[in-house]
């Protein structure tokens, strides 16, 4: 790898931006109002899950002092178009409901007031007639032919369906000795970043700019889509985001109808406008992952060879459905397969709507899901087979020497050596060893378990993906615009003294960017990191960008990193000529190096970049002629690999692809259903780790997501749509004291396609600790017949299936798996109570789903 | 309106508010010390965690009227003469922070714990700062940072 010489990168240099971040000086949306006599928004928000709205009374509120004015949703129908979506269903998402609300939470109308507290006094004066309607929650209730419907226009609660087929599944599944069914439900959760959505809008009337102040993370393709629902030209939309962004894990992507509502009020109301939502709001109604129920089946031969696997998917998007859904199906299309070679698939996806909050990206967007359930059917294929996991996972690994390899869903796996990484992992975890504490521990009565996970961790989402939600009739027609791409800029200035600037067009959010990025910069310059200023609040005026612009899908590890380095590589080819010209020798006779330009064999005189930037800035006839004058370069990095869909539904969901491996102990206590992590090791290939502490952050953080959402966090519902999870001390995030202790290790697969050779890391464990848990913890109850299929694992649902497994006669399935199906339960008695009544329509296997049986056909009792 | 007189990291501040103001938008607000954060307002992130009459306190279910006559620190204050405290310190060294939101809270919690009980196990520091919620982190790097902090902050006694 060229300019890594003089080490910077793969350092655990301390980051820059901690200095501000420890003494309170950062700069948050809420820190330092941007505009004078900013007034402050308080959102009304719909009480009911779904009603018509008859009218609204304003008076009260106006009539208040201090306010300012509000708006409601006719002015939303009036004076905005809905976003667009990723589905052709006529589904029409206004910033605030408009003439029906779907969901509890949703923004109905905008107080604005001199200050928060009278904003929100107001807020409560404001009266909304509405007509109730029926409630639907549950994914397969809601596609039920007498389900409550949200959207008339659609005439169903189907937002979209597609069946995407690779290579010949009906044939693997003839051809199989084995085929194991089961059914999985994934639970919504949020990361629920500590710093909540805030927006500060100004709307210059006269020359027809709106500046909008955000801690919007991106995608930046949402600019375009606001400014068309704004009805404004893209140049007189500025989006701009402070240095600052306290967390968002994917969340704050999906702030954009906010920034268009607070913008509309400030158009409106003739105000600068700031709303800094509240933790009520952020779980009532920000974003979460779906809830998703899942059918999974795997045909397999005798000796653990997987030949195929079919996945029907019923992803809960809520209300409506919001860009970049249904992501939620469709974004890790590249790596349906995960680690495995098998070459047949066939992907049944759903995308179903109820009258729930709104879904987007959350860490580990899908692919938590994904993996939960395919790490789960392998451990069932092993159990069938009576195989070890181990021995049915390495029989179906993509090998280090089919790299760069092709998925049957057109995903591009850069490199990587996984089997390598899996015994890295089995090692250090001591598998073994661990097997046989396991079997002492059995002995004596305990209920000791250890479980697996594999995952490909794709990070840099190529655009394209969102396309497959499309039929291919749609793409084909001529009219339909292809779409692709996954770029990031950077810009480089070296000034007078040899010193360095550079600028990105990134919205970090506590991955350190200014610290990497400066470490990137002094290896390629021969710097040293503190030479380096790194600027990276986005401005989409001032910066460099693209649609699929943003800090994102582990784009920046990647992606960002590239632009970065061919930004100094383009300067230092500059200094190379300008040397060339001073030293008058043919320039190809020069390189720089450490720090200078010298001569290829090492002998004679250099000019120091210090010395060339002297030179160049004040003496600019010293240049040669045709040479531009300054020293700033310009780099826009794209992935040539990122290509749209094509007519087979196969597309390169992402760009690069690296690689997890994870073992876990637990202990279950049977008397309080307690999880004890005894041993948790996760080892990461990221190709070249450029910060390993940062890198190493991201995976601990990562980690305790999934946690959370395994064992702890969900918004849960009951069956009138009303939120059960509404404050911190019902929406369980995992503490300091239940983050288990982790053993990490890195393999390194450099990735051909980036100049660093580095690949993203943001989402890591996230994607894999619900399954290695549930694996876990199924195995440790295995005695028991209880296995894992649905989480979050509740103390309460854990305990019940065990009460009710130690209650039946082993090998005796347990009638609880079909009594309490659906819905979910969550924390609470009432709910739990509420769960064991069967309902009509749900609690049997559903007709529509007669090909995937719901219960495995052994004697093992499901945990629901 | 009512007059609120305190002191804020050793400076004497006088200001005029709502009985209702909540101290922590009275610290942001009307004395501008923003490194206050607030995540929740339901006194459970703990972001919001400054130090009362020298114990931590969340200051966004109090209100500022009850902080008259009070001696409050905050995470502004904890800079000595330019320096780093070690606290601070440690949490850059360790890696103790992502994004930031939650730090200011998380250093006043750990400053707490660590006066209370000046060499905690990690036990009792993972107990200690279970009071405030970091997303970022997996906490691991906080709990160096405090186990590394401790015998530092004893020695400067």
């Amino acid at each position: 790898m060229e300019g890594t010489g003089l080490g910077w990168i793969g350092k655990s240099v301390k980051r820059v931006e901690d200095a501000r971040l420890l003494t309170g000086r950062g700069t948050f949306i809420d820190d330092h109002p941007p505009v004078a006599n900013a007034c402050h928004a308080a959102i009304v928000r719909s009480p009911l899950a779904h009603a018509k709205i008859r009218g609204y009374e304003l008076s009260a509120a106006l009539a208040l002092p201090g306010v300012v004015g509000a708006i409601t949703g006719e002015d939303v129908a009036r004076h905005t178009k809905p976003f667009s979506v990723g589905v052709t269903a006529p589904i029409h998402y206004y910033c605030a409901a408009t003439d029906r609300v779907r969901f509890v939470g949703e923004p109905v109308a905008v107080v604005v007031a001199k200050n928060r507290y009278i904003a929100e006094d107001a807020a409560d004066l404001v009266q909304v007639d509405y007509e109730p309607l029926p409630v639907v929650v549950d994914p397969e209730r809601a596609l039920d032919a007498d389900a409550p419907v949200l959207h008339e226009a659609v005439g169903s609660n189907l937002a979209g369906n597609r069946r995407l087929v690779y290579g010949d599944p009906d044939r693997a599944f003839r051809d199989a000795d084995v085929v194991v069914n089961e059914r999985f439900t994934f639970p919504k959760y949020a990361s629920t970043p500590i710093e909540t959505y805030g927006v500060i809008a100004r709307w210059d009337l006269l020359d027809g700019v709106c500046t909008v102040w955000s801690n919007f993370m991106g995608p930046f393709i949402m600019h375009p889509l606001t400014a068309r629902v704004l009805g404004l030209p893209e140049n007189r939309l500025r989006f701009i985001v402070p240095a600052d962004i306290g967390g968002s894990f994917g969340i704050k992507s999906s702030i954009y109808p906010y920034i268009a509502l607070i913008a509309l009020a400030a158009k409106r109301l003739g105000v600068p406008v700031k709303w800094i939502e509240d933790r009520r709001e952020h779980l009532l109604a920000s974003s979460s992952g779906t809830d998703r129920v899942a059918y999974r089946e795997v045909a397999a031969r005798q000796d653990g060879t997987i030949l195929g696997m079919r996945f029907k998917w019923l992803d809960n998007v809520g209300g409506y459905i919001r860009s970049p859904e249904p992501g939620c199906s469709f974004r890790p299309t590249g790596n349906f397969v995960g680690p495995y070679r098998f070459q047949h698939l066939e992907v049944d996806a759903s995308v179903v709507m109820t009258n729930k909050s709104l879904t987007g990206p959350n860490r580990g967007y899908a692919c938590g899901h994904l993996y939960f359930e395919t790490e789960g059917m392998m451990d069932r294929l092993a159990d069938r087979l009576g195989l070890d996991p181990v021995e049915v996972r390495r029989k179906n690994l993509i090998q280090p020497d089919q790299f760069p390899y092709r998925t049957p869903s057109g995903g591009l796996y850069d490199s990587g050596d996984y089997p390598a990484a899996f015994d890295r992992a089995l090692e250090l975890a001591g598998y073994d060893e661990l097997r046989r504490e396991q079997a002492t521990a059995r002995a004596a009565g305990r209920y000791v378990g250890i479980g697996l996970a594999l995952a490909v961790d794709p990070s840099v989402s190529n655009m394209g993906y969102v396309a497959t939600a499309l039929d291919p009739q749609f793409r084909a027609k001529p009219e339909y615009l292809a779409k692709s791409g996954a770029v990031d800029s950077a810009t480089i200035k070296i000034d007078p003294l040899g010193r360095v600037i550079a600028i990105l067009g990134t919205t970090p959010q506590g991955q350190g960017h200014q610290t990497v990025v400066s470490q990137i910069v002094a290896d390629e310059l021969g710097l040293v990191p503190q030479d380096v200023t790194v600027v990276d609040e986005m401005d989409t005026f001032t910066r460099v960008w693209s649609i699929s612009s943003g800090t994102y899908s582990s784009r920046f590890g990647s992606v960002g990193t590239s632009a970065v380095a061919l930004a100094a590589r383009k300067l230092t080819a500059k200094l190379v000529d300008y040397a060339a010209h001073l030293m008058e020798l043919p320039a190809p006779s020069l390189e720089f190096r450490d720090g200078a330009v010298r001569l290829r064999d090492g002998k004679g005189p250099s000019y120091s970049i210090k010395d060339l930037a002297g030179r160049a800035h004040w003496n600019t006839e010293s240049l040669p002629e045709g040479m531009e004058p300054g020293l700033q370069a310009t780099a826009v990095f794209g992935f040539t690999v990122a290509k749209a869909v094509d007519a087979e539904d196969r597309v390169n969901s992402s760009n690069t692809y690296g690689f997890i491996a994870e073992v876990m102990a637990v202990e279950v206590d049977p008397e309080t259903a307690a999880i004890k992590i005894l041993r948790y090791v996760t080892v990461h290939d990221a190709g070249t780790i450029i910060n390993p502490m940062i890198a190493e952050g991201q995976i601990y953080g990562g980690a305790l997501h999934g946690l959370g959402g395994a064992l702890y966090e969900e918004l849960a519902y009951d069956e009138n749509g009303q939120l059960l999870t509404g404050t911190f001390m019902d929406y369980l995030v995992p503490t300091a004291s239940e983050a288990p202790q982790i053993e990490i290790a890195h393999v390194v697969s450099p990735s051909p396609l980036t100049p660093l050779g580095s690949k993203g890391l943001g989402e890591s464990s996230s994607m894999t600790v619900p399954a290695v848990i549930a694996n876990a913890v199924s195995d440790a109850l295995a005695p028991l017949g209880i296995r894992i299929n649905e989480l979050p694992m509740t103390p309460s649902k854990l305990w019940k299936a065990i009460d009710q497994a130690q209650r039946t006669p082993t090998g005796v399935s347990a009638p609880l798996a079909s009594g309490a199906l659906q819905p979910r339960r969550g924390v609470s008695e009432p709910r739990e109570s509420r769960a064991l009544r069967p309902r009509a329509g749900v609690s049997e296997p559903r007709a529509s789903f007669s090909g995937h049986p719901r219960s495995d056909p052994t004697s093992r009792t499901s945990l629901q | 309106m009512v007059t609120v007189r305190l002191n804020v990291n050793g400076v004497a501040h006088e200001g005029r508010c709502e009985p209702r103001k909540l101290l922590a938008d009275f610290i942001r607000e009307d004395l501008g010390l923003t490194g206050t954060h607030v995540g929740c307002e339901h006194g459970i992130c703990g972001a919001c965690t400054i130090m009362f009459n020298g114990e931590a306190a969340r200051s966004c279910i109090m209100l500022a009227v009850q902080a008259d006559g009070a001696e409050l620190m905050t995470v502004e204050g904890l800079m000595r003469d330019g320096k780093l405290h070690p606290l601070q310190e440690a949490f850059r060294e360790h890696h103790a922070l992502q994004c930031g939101f939650c730090t200011p809270g998380m250093l006043i919690t750990a400053l707490d714990l660590l006066r209370t009980n000046p060499s905690p196990n990690d036990r009792e520091i993972r107990e200690g700062i279970s009071a405030v919620l970091c997303r970022c982190t997996g906490y691991q790097g906080i709990v160096n940072a405090v186990r590394a902090a401790a015998p530092i902050l004893v020695a400067g006694r």
